[in-house]
């Protein structure tokens, strides 16, 4: 018998049985509808901190030196306490690290903060994300211009009072209002608005446009570091196959200014946008291979339902095989009908999983700051693992069907 | 195999059943021969092995010892999937509470036996339809079981014994569901049906449903006690 026709059969028999087949396959669906609700997430996430977090926050092609690396999961204090025992980065150290280069790049510094802008009337925008910035961060991150001018390295290297802000925080500030030629005070200090940065979007729900950058040697500086020192140099390589090179250079570079001898360990990071991501591609390892791990023990319960499903199933019908067999049924026939409608019933099962978990997924994607990616290899992974389940819950009972006496089975009432 | 082969031949059939500690000797030795388009009713009180042997003779179950013939092939060596074909092709079976699967159409339970034949979809169609028309139901193709009368039941069911062109049908107490005057119909059918070359195997216990076929076989006590031929059928 071909498989359209079992699985009709077996459709047949579901819609007959709806109930009875519903509660069957509830574990199938629920195991499913958790894969498929966190491989989704988890996918989303994925493509998020591929595509815009490593953008947003590290830039691409971009080195960045710190004085600790970016990322980092240990957890011992002695690690910690050697880490804020680092040297921190000052502003010289970029200008060594721009004359030490042998490949072409752009130069920056960039340091980070905290804090309260207010405007001319008064507006007060808080948890303003402060950036004192040497001119060459906007090329390297790749920031663009909504209205008015960035500030120019002449600028940066007088300390010229004027700042750039992003999106938010100039429509917060001054709502109506151009902000262009107006005034803000930032930590008590005046700044010139001289431009407004192109809307960005949110990274996990947190605003990228809610940012003021002023020069890096402005009284910005104070805001965020001591005098004279940064948070960041960033260095992006004209050439993007020139990032390797670049890299031995710094170390070359801050070895020799930070009296480094062989052998001792380097007291500064140098990070890219794929090392800070490596981070997440170890924890996303952990959760595609972990999770259809649980959902599997779900598979096994929802398979061992299935079972006594068609265990019931083969003695309620036990009359109906008798007649098959006495028609001309034979043993695989039997069994392969039997084994259709179990794989049938589950991977309806699956379906409908995979159906709840997209909707679910969609949901925490609206209710919450996560993404999510819908996958079609987990989708059919999700499928195979119902009729799987399936086909291996089916087994014992379909034998049991075939084997039945057909003499026997249709004196059967 | 020429026409003139019996349809079936039986020597010796016995067959034994161990029930806890005891031994059934359900059949103790049957031989009997069925030309091809005998009407051939089986009668005997209920325990004279009347369905034991029935079984055997469909293959549906097997002697202990003794050998069958079914149109000339020996059918008590076979497997359980050869016995399975020999269902298929060569055994149209009716029962006595017409067996038909309820959730399917009419049209479908006549399909059946051609599914496990390998028959194409299409020709299922056409044959199975083809042979209700025969049974005269061909207004009722669609209809489920239980839309159906007992007598359009048994009709049913009969198309469906016949939709292979079997060597011979079975029929078991095929009225014994059914009102007297369907009953009638059911046995004209059967007339109909062996007029046009149709080996009929009628097991019973009703002498009044006995008597249309040309032959009666009485068992009694696992053998056979008497065997008569009749010129005619009463109708």
């Amino acid at each position: 018998m071909r498989i359209i026709e079992g699985v009709a059969l077996a459709l047949g028999m579901i819609r007959a049985q709806k109930l009875k087949s519903f509660f069957g396959v509830l574990g199938v669906i629920i195991g499913v509808m958790f894969l498929i609700t966190v491989v989704s997430v988890v996918e989303g996430l994925n493509k998020y901190m591929e595509e815009d977090f490593a953008k947003a926050v590290f830039g691409l092609n971009t080195l960045t030196v710190q004085r600790q690396p970016s990322v980092s999961f240990e957890s011992d204090p002695e690690y910690w306490r050697a880490m804020w025992r680092r040297p921190r980065l000052t502003l010289q150290d970029a200008d060594a690290i721009e004359a030490g280069l042998s490949v072409p790049a752009i130069v920056g510094v960039a340091s980070d903060g905290n804090g309260t802008i207010i405007s001319e009337q008064g507006i007060e925008v808080s948890n303003v994300w402060l950036t004192a910035a040497s001119a060459e961060f906007f090329t390297i991150r790749d920031y663009e211009i909504e209205r008015g001018r960035l500030f120019t390295a002449p600028e940066d290297r007088m300390g010229v009072p004027v700042v750039v802000l992003g999106w938010d925080a100039a429509n917060k500030a001054f709502g109506a209002l151009d902000p262009l030629g107006r005034t803000v005070r930032i930590n008590g200090a005046q700044f010139r608005v001289i431009g407004v940065l192109k809307k960005q979007g949110t990274l996990f729900g947190m605003s990228l446009d809610n940012q003021a950058i002023a020069p890096s040697r402005s009284v910005m500086s104070r805001s965020v570091n001591p005098r004279g020192y940064v948070d960041n140099i960033l260095v992006r390589p004209n050439v993007d196959t020139d990032l390797e090179q670049a890299r031995m250079d710094i170390e070359a570079v801050m070895r020799i200014r930070h009296q480094l001898r062989p052998g001792e360990d380097n007291d500064f990071a140098i990070d890219t946008a794929e090392d800070s991501l490596s981070f997440w591609q170890t924890i996303k390892r952990i959760l595609l291979i972990a999770f259809p791990g649980l959902v599997s023990i779900a598979l096994v319960v929802g398979g061992i339902v299935i079972m006594n499903i068609m265990l019931v199933s083969v003695t309620e019908r036990t009359r109906e095989i008798g007649l098959r067999k006495a028609l001309g049924a034979r043993r695989a026939d039997i069994m392969w009908q039997m084994l259709v409608e179990s794989a049938t019933l589950s991977g309806l099962g699956a379906a409908i999983g995979i159906g709840i978990g997209l909707a679910l997924a969609k949901l925490v994607e609206a209710v919450s700051p996560l993404p999510a990616a819908i996958s079609p290899f987990w989708m059919a992974v999700a499928t195979i693992m119902g009729v799987t389940v399936g086909v291996v819950a089916g087994f014992y009972p379909a034998s049991r069907a075939s084997r039945l006496d057909p003499v026997v089975a249709l004196r059967q009432e | 195999m020429s026409a003139a082969d019996p349809v079936i031949r039986t020597e010796g059939i016995t067959k034994n059943y161990v029930l806890g500690a005891e031994t059934v000797h359900a059949l103790r030795g049957v031989d009997l021969t069925v030309e091809r388009n005998e009407y051939v009713a089986i009668m005997g009180p209920s325990g004279s092995g009347k369905s034991t042997f029935m079984n055997v003779i469909g293959c549906l179950d097997t002697p202990t010892s003794g050998k069958y013939w079914l149109n000339s092939q020996e059918v008590s060596v076979l497997t359980d999937d050869q016995l399975a074909r020999i269902r298929n092709k060569e055994i149209g079976f009716v029962f006595q509470t017409f067996n038909l699967l309820p959730r399917a159409t009419a049209l479908h339970n006549v399909e059946l036996p051609l599914i496990y034949a390998g028959v194409s979809q299409k020709e299922r169609r056409e044959r199975a339809a083809a042979m209700l028309e025969r049974v005269r139901l061909e207004e009722r193709m669609l209809h489920r079981p239980a839309e159906l009368s007992g007598g359009q039941r048994q009709r049913v069911a009969i198309a469906r014994a016949l939709i292979n062109n079997p060597a011979i049908l079975l029929a078991d107490e095929p009225t014994g569901n059914l009102d007297s005057q369907t009953g009638i119909e059911i046995m004209a059918l059967f007339e109909e049906l062996h007029a046009a070359g149709q080996t009929i195997v009628l097991v019973t216990h009703e002498h009044d449903i006995a008597e249309h076929a040309r032959r009666t076989i009485t068992l009694r006590d696992g053998v056979i006690s008497s065997d008569v031929r009749r010129i005619a059928a009463v109708i």
